[in-house]
C-alpha cells in the first residue's frame, strides 16, 4: 500500500455527483449551428484559416496556432462557415471574442486523417501533432499539451494522471474513466514516453469506486507496467494539480516553481484520452464529455461537439422552466455564462443549470470578524483574511507580499466564511489590477526606450549631416587644384585666433574661394543647359513641327533683341 | 593633555581622509532621484506637464521647480506614488488637468497627404510613412500623447479611445448591493 500525504486545509461540500452518473455518456444531438471561439486555450489566439461561405470538413483546421504558445482549432463537423465575427464567449467578462460559426450539413464528413505509431515517431513530431490536433489540458486550465510534454531525459520521474475530479456536480471524468479506461491509459503511456517518466500515478478520489475499478481492471488487462491507480481521500480541492501531487508523492511544489523542476508532471485523464485519439487515430480534439446537471430533469453526461450552443445542449437534458442561469464549471469555481448562446469550448467540463431554489442569491456580506476559518481551509496555506483586507483597500503591493499569486481561486475560503464575504472576487480583482499595472509598466518601459532611441537617432543624424557637409567641402576643394587659385591655402583651423592679421587673411581666402565656387557653378549650369535636349519632340506631326519652328524663330528674334539691349547674363534667361 | 589633543587631531585627520577618499571613490553620477521619478512617470512623452518629455519633468520635480500634479496620464495614482517617493503632501489635479481615458491616434488614410509633419512630432516613432506616402500609426507603440494632432495640416488624425476587450478586461472591485429590508 502506497503511503499517501495530506495537503493543508480543504473542505467537504456536498458532492451532488450521483444525479448525473446514473446513465452512460450519451451522444449529444447535432446542433443547428456551431459557434467555435478561436481562443479556447492558454496563449495566443488561433488565426482563422477559412473564409465565410467556405465548406469545411470535420476535423479541418479553421484556426492555425500562432506563436509558440498556442493551439489549433478545428471544425467539429462538416458544413459551411456562415460567419467569422466577434461573439459572446464563455468568459467572466461577458465580452465578445472572435468566433467561427459553422452551419452543419448533417453529413459529418471527415477530412482525410490517419494515426501514427508513436513508438516509431520522433518526439518532436509527436508534440507537433498534438499542437496541430488542438490537444490542450481538459481539466480546466486549457494549457497546450505539447508545451507540457517536453522534458529532458530523466528530468521527470513521476507522471501524475489527474482523475480526482473534486468539484461538486462534475462527473465527466468519472464517466470517461468508467467507459474509456483503456484509451486513457494508452494516452498516459504516450505522455510517459514523451516525458521519459519512470512511473505513472493515476489519482482518483475515493467517491468514484466504479471509475477506480474500471481503471484498475484496464491496467491489469492491458498489462501496463509502471502504472498505478490510487484512490485518494475525497477532499475539495484535492484535484488541483499541486494538491494531487502533494497527496500522491509528498512533494510540495513551492510558489513560483514548476512541478517539472521537482520531477513531476500532471495531466488530466481527459487530456490523456484526447492525446491518444489524436496520435493513434489522427482525430483532433473535436468533442468533449460535458456534464449537464443542476436544475434539469435528466442530469447526464454528453459527448458534445465543440461549439454547440449551451441552450441546445441543456434542452436535451430537460432544463426546467425556472432556470435563470447557466454555470460553466462547478459551483465553487465556475463561470456564470453571459448567455445561452455561447458555444461549448475545450474548457467546458460541466454546465450547471441554476435557479434561485438551487443556488439562492448571495446573502449580503457582513464585516470580517477575523475568525480565520478561511486560513484553516486554504489549500495554499495563505492568510485569506489578510489578503482580503489588502485587496479591499487597494493595497496591491501588500497582497503580493502575502503571496496572492499562490491563490488557486478554489473558493474554499468563501465557502466557509461565516460573513459570506465573496473573498475570491476580491483576489481576482487584485490579481487583474496587478496584471494591468504590469502591462502599463511594460508599455512605459517600451515607450521610454523608443523615446530615448529617437533622441539618439536625431542627434546622430544631425552629426552625420554636419560631417557629410564638411567632407563635401573638403572634396570640392581637393578636386580643384588646376584653378587659378591665387590663394590655395585652405582655412587653417589651428590658426591663432588672436592673430588679427591672420584672421583677415583667412577671411579673404574664404571669400576668394567662395567666388571661385560660384564661378564654377555658373560654368556647370551653362554646360548643362547646352547639352540638355528636349525629350518630347520625337515622332511629331508635320503641323506640330511647323508650329515649333515658328516659336523657335520668335524666340531667336527676342534673344537678338535682348542681347542688343546689353543684357550679358544670357544663361539665366534660358529655360 | 598634549597626548589627548594629539589623539583627537589624529582621529579627525584620519576620518577626514576616509571621508575625502570615499567622496571621490563612491561619487554618484547624475541624480538618482531623477531616475526614480522618471520610473514612476507613464512615459507618454506628451508634454502636458509643460516640459518636453517625461525626463525633463522628472528633472524639474527633482529640483523642486515643478509640482507633482502635472501629469494627467499618470492618473491620481501617479500623484500618490510621487508624493510617497518625495515625502510630500498629495495634491489633486488642478483645473482642466483631469486624466482622460486611454486612446491611440488614428490617421484617416483617405485624407492624409503624406507631409511627414506628424512623423517628426511623434516622440516614440510610432508613425510609419515617408514624404508623399500615406502615413499610418503603429497602434501598439502609440502612447496616446496627441502631439501628432496639432501639426497635421489636413486634420486627418483623431484619437480613438481604447475599448475593453477580453485581453485587457479587469475584475471590478466587488460591490455589495444594499437592499431595503422592510
Amino acid at each position: 500500500m502506497r503511503q499517501l500525504f495530506k495537503f493543508h486545509g480543504g473542505v467537504h461540500p456536498p458532492t451532488h455527483k450521483e444525479q448525473s452518473t446514473r446513465t452512460p455518456i450519451a451522444q449529444a444531438k447535432m446542433p443547428s449551428k456551431l459557434v467555435i471561439p478561436l481562443h479556447q486555450h492558454v496563449g495566443n489566439r488561433a488565426a482563422p484559416t477559412v473564409q465565410v461561405g467556405e465548406r469545411v470538413l470535420k476535423g479541418q483546421i479553421i484556426g492555425a496556432p500562432e506563436g509558440r504558445l498556442s493551439s489549433a482549432v478545428h471544425a467539429s463537423t462538416s458544413g459551411t462557415v456562415s460567419a467569422i465575427e466577434m461573439q459572446v464567449v464563455a468568459h467572466f467578462s461577458g465580452l465578445p471574442d472572435l468566433c467561427v460559426t459553422i452551419i452543419p450539413d448533417g453529413k459529418d464528413e471527415w477530412i482525410a486523417h490517419s494515426g501514427m505509431d508513436y513508438k516509431q515517431t520522433p518526439h518532436t513530431e509527436l508534440r507537433h501533432h498534438l499542437r496541430e490536433a488542438g490537444v490542450v489540458g481538459l481539466g480546466g486550465a486549457v494549457f497546450p499539451s505539447d508545451m507540457k510534454s517536453y522534458s529532458n531525459k530523466h528530468q521527470i520521474k513521476t507522471l501524475v494522471i489527474n482523475g480526482a475530479e473534486c468539484e461538486p456536480y462534475i462527473t465527466c471524468d468519472d464517466l470517461l474513466m468508467r467507459e474509456r479506461a483503456s484509451d486513457i491509459l494508452r494516452g498516459a503511456e504516450v505522455l510517459r514516453e514523451l516525458l521519459y517518466a519512470e512511473e505513472v500515478l493515476i489519482g482518483i478520489e475515493d467517491n468514484k469506486p466504479e471509475a477506480i475499478a474500471a481503471m484498475k481492471q484496464a491496467v491489469g488487462l492491458d498489462g501496463h507496467k509502471h502504472m498505478e491507480v490510487i484512490a485518494v481521500p475525497t477532499l475539495y480541492p484535492g484535484g488541483g494539480a499541486k494538491q494531487l501531487i502533494r497527496v500522491l508523492t509528498g512533494i510540495e511544489v513551492a510558489a513560483g516553481v514548476r512541478s517539472t523542476e521537482k520531477g513531476v508532471q500532471c495531466f488530466n485523464v481527459a487530456t490523456a484520452y484526447c492525446a491518444w485519439r489524436a496520435i493513434a487515430h489522427g482525430e483532433p480534439l473535436l468533442s468533449r464529455i460535458v456534464t449537464v446537471t443542476g436544475n434539469v430533469t435528466n442530469a447526464q453526461n454528453f459527448e458534445v461537439l465543440l461549439g454547440t450552443p449551451v441552450d441546445e445542449l441543456v434542452a436535451q437534458a430537460g432544463s426546467r422552466a425556472d432556470t435563470n442561469r447557466h454555470i460553466m464549471g462547478g459551483p465553487m469555481m465556475g463561470v456564470d455564462l453571459p448567455s445561452g448562446e455561447v458555444g461549448v469550448t475545450k474548457a467546458t467540463n460541466c454546465i450547471i443549470e441554476g435557479s434561485d431554489k438551487l443556488f439562492p442569491p448571495p446573502v449580503p456580506a457582513l464585516p470580517c470578524i477575523r475568525c480565520t476559518r478561511c486560513a484553516d481551509v486554504c489549500p495554499a496555506e495563505l492568510q485569506p483574511q489578510d489578503l482580503y483586507w489588502f485587496a479591499k483597500s487597494n493595497n496591491f503591493g501588500k497582497t503580493q507580499e502575502f503571496h496572492l499569486f499562490d491563490c488557486i481561486e478554489c473558493g474554499a475560503c468563501a465557502y466557509v466564511c461565516p460573513s459570506h464575504i465573496p473573498l475570491v472576487q476580491y483576489y481576482r480583482y487584485a490579481k487583474s489590477e496587478i496584471w494591468q499595472r504590469e502591462r502599463e509598466a511594460q508599455a512605459a518601459e517600451v515607450a521610454r526606450e523608443r523615446h530615448e532611441y529617437r533622441q539618439f537617432r536625431i542627434e546622430r543624424e544631425k552629426q552625420e549631416k554636419a560631417e557629410r557637409l564638411a567632407q563635401k567641402e573638403k572634396a570640392a576643394l581637393a578636386a580643384k587644384p588646376a584653378a587659378p587659385a591665387p590663394l590655395p591655402v585652405a582655412v587653417d583651423p589651428n590658426a591663432d585666433p588672436d592673430n588679427t592679421l591672420q584672421m583677415r587673411v583667412d577671411a579673404d581666402i574664404a571669400r576668394a574661394n567662395m567666388q571661385l565656387r560660384i564661378d564654377a557653378a555658373v560654368a556647370r549650369a551653362k554646360e548643362q543647359a547646352a547639352t540638355a535636349q528636349p525629350k518630347n519632340t520625337d515622332a511629331l506631326t508635320p503641323e506640330q513641327q511647323a508650329e515649333i519652328a515658328a516659336i523657335e524663330a520668335r524666340r531667336a528674334k527676342i534673344r537678338e533683341m535682348a542681347s542688343g539691349s546689353g543684357a550679358d547674363d544670357e544663361p539665366s534667361k534660358h529655360n | 593633555m598634549i597626548a589627548a589633543l594629539l589623539v583627537m587631531v589624529g582621529i579627525s585627520l584620519l576620518l577626514g581622509a576616509v571621508l575625502g577618499y570615499s567622496a571621490i571613490k563612491f561619487k554618484v553620477e547624475g541624480n538618482p532621484l531623477v531616475e526614480k521619478i522618471d520610473a514612476v512617470l507613464p512615459q507618454t512623452q506628451c508634454g502636458q506637464c509643460g516640459f518636453p518629455g517625461c525626463k525633463p519633468y522628472a528633472e524639474a520635480i527633482a529640483k523642486g521647480e515643478a509640482d507633482i500634479n502635472k501629469c494627467p496620464p499618470g492618473g491620481d495614482e501617479g500623484i500618490h506614488k510621487l508624493a510617497d517617493l518625495l515625502g510630500v503632501e498629495y495634491k489633486p489635479f488642478g483645473e482642466g488637468a483631469a486624466p482622460k481615458g486611454k486612446a491611440v491616434a488614428f490617421i484617416d488614410e483617405q485624407t492624409c497627404i503624406g507631409c511627414t509633419l506628424c512623423l517628426q512630432a511623434c516622440p516614440v516613432d510610432a508613425i510609419v510613412g515617408a514624404a508623399k506616402q500615406m502615413h499610418t500609426i503603429v497602434a501598439s507603440e502609440c502612447t496616446g500623447c496627441e502631439l501628432c494632432i496639432a501639426p497635421c495640416p489636413v486634420d486627418c488624425i483623431s484619437m480613438k479611445p481604447l475599448g475593453e476587450d477580453i485581453g485587457n478586461w479587469k475584475w471590478r472591485h466587488p460591490v455589495i448591493t444594499i437592499q431595503a429590508v422592510a
